[in-house]
């Protein structure tokens, strides 16, 4: 099972994911962003960071790089993709994901611990939770704040994925941290599961999405 | 010909503005009191086009793709050839 973990000029947070999925099981490898040719691979991983500087919106450069072709292949054959943090952003940039993740309520970077709940449990990254679980994944982001412009599509749809639990620390609408795509195997989420691997970190809540891969 | 080229881009109404809230609140501690204070972000650049349409074209086109998020921003295009003067001070 191999996971490519995709680097753009910014992204930090690789090794983190790379570790993670090692941890859950499965291989990864590191792919540059000028790759286009994905299909040896059984998933990707976008880590956060910040992408070519963040300029323009977090985001934004990223999305028009040669391996979004490659990714949006693989989302064409079901294989699953998770974003994280900058990666959500990435991947809502895109628009694989529905909405956007823009600068917090208040303009502060929050790199905290946050209580999450699971909202739906049909995304390989989350099938290993009940549905209403609260597991607890650290933030860290100034940009998070989640907003998109038809909130009742989401709901109809079962694409909240995560919310947070006890505080709002960004100001999201609803909320809500952590969407997918209609089919669920494409997921954004800004709270770091890699950061959550191990119970040496103080939870392995999130050693649980990447084993979503397997 | 060559183009001078604007875009302005804003975020829509009714979209919280952490930035210009803080600005707001900032003016407040000089002991101004403003209200509604907006931010916009202008890109300047050159391009070279046989009209003004087929520019306006091409710079709607990279405000679609890249320079603005559909969902959160407005955008507003000015496009002027080089050599156009008016004479008001925006054209020296």
């Amino acid at each position: 099972m191999k996971i490519g973990v995709i680097r753009f000029p910014g992204t930090n947070c690789d090794r983190d994911v790379a570790q993670a999925i090692e941890l859950a099981g499965a291989t990864p490898e590191f792919i540059w962003w000028s790759e286009e040719d994905l299909t040896d691979y059984d998933g990707i991983v976008i880590p956060g960071g910040f992408s070519y500087g963040d300029y323009l919106r977090a985001g934004a450069m990223a999305s028009i790089t040669p391996v979004i072709d490659g990714i949006k292949s693989l989302v064409k054959e079901e294989k699953p993709v998770l974003g994280i943090c900058n990666g959500a952003q990435i991947l809502g940039e895109i628009g694989l994901v529905p909405g956007v993740f823009i600068t917090n309520e208040h303009p502060k970077f929050n790199c905290e611990w946050t209580p999450l709940k699971v909202t739906t449990n049909r995304t390989p990254f989350t099938k290993a939770f009940k549905k209403g679980d609260i597991i607890d994944i650290p933030i860290a982001h100034a940009e998070g704040r989640f907003y998109t412009d038809n909130i009742d599509l989401l709901k109809d749809q079962d694409q909240i994925v995560l919310q947070f639990a006890e505080k709002n620390p960004n100001g999201s609408m609803e909320a809500i941290t952590g969407v997918c795509d209609e089919s669920g195997l494409v997921c954004a989420m800004m709270p770091h599961p890699e950061r959550a691997a191990e119970a040496i970190l103080g939870s392995d809540d999130g050693l649980n999405f990447f084993k979503g891969f397997l | 010909m060559l183009f001078n080229i604007e875009v302005k881009i804003s975020l829509k109404d009714g979209m919280l503005n952490p930035e210009a809230t803080t600005i707001e609140r900032s003016l407040e501690l000089l002991g101004y009191t403003v209200s509604n204070v907006k931010t916009t972000d202008i890109l300047k650049f050159q391009m070279e086009g046989e009209d003004r349409d087929e520019v306006r074209e091409a710079v709607v086109d990279m405000c679609e793709r890249l320079l603005c998020n559909p969902v959160i921003h407005n955008y507003k295009i000015t496009v002027i050839p080089q050599d156009y003067a008016c004479g008001c001070s925006d054209c020296e």
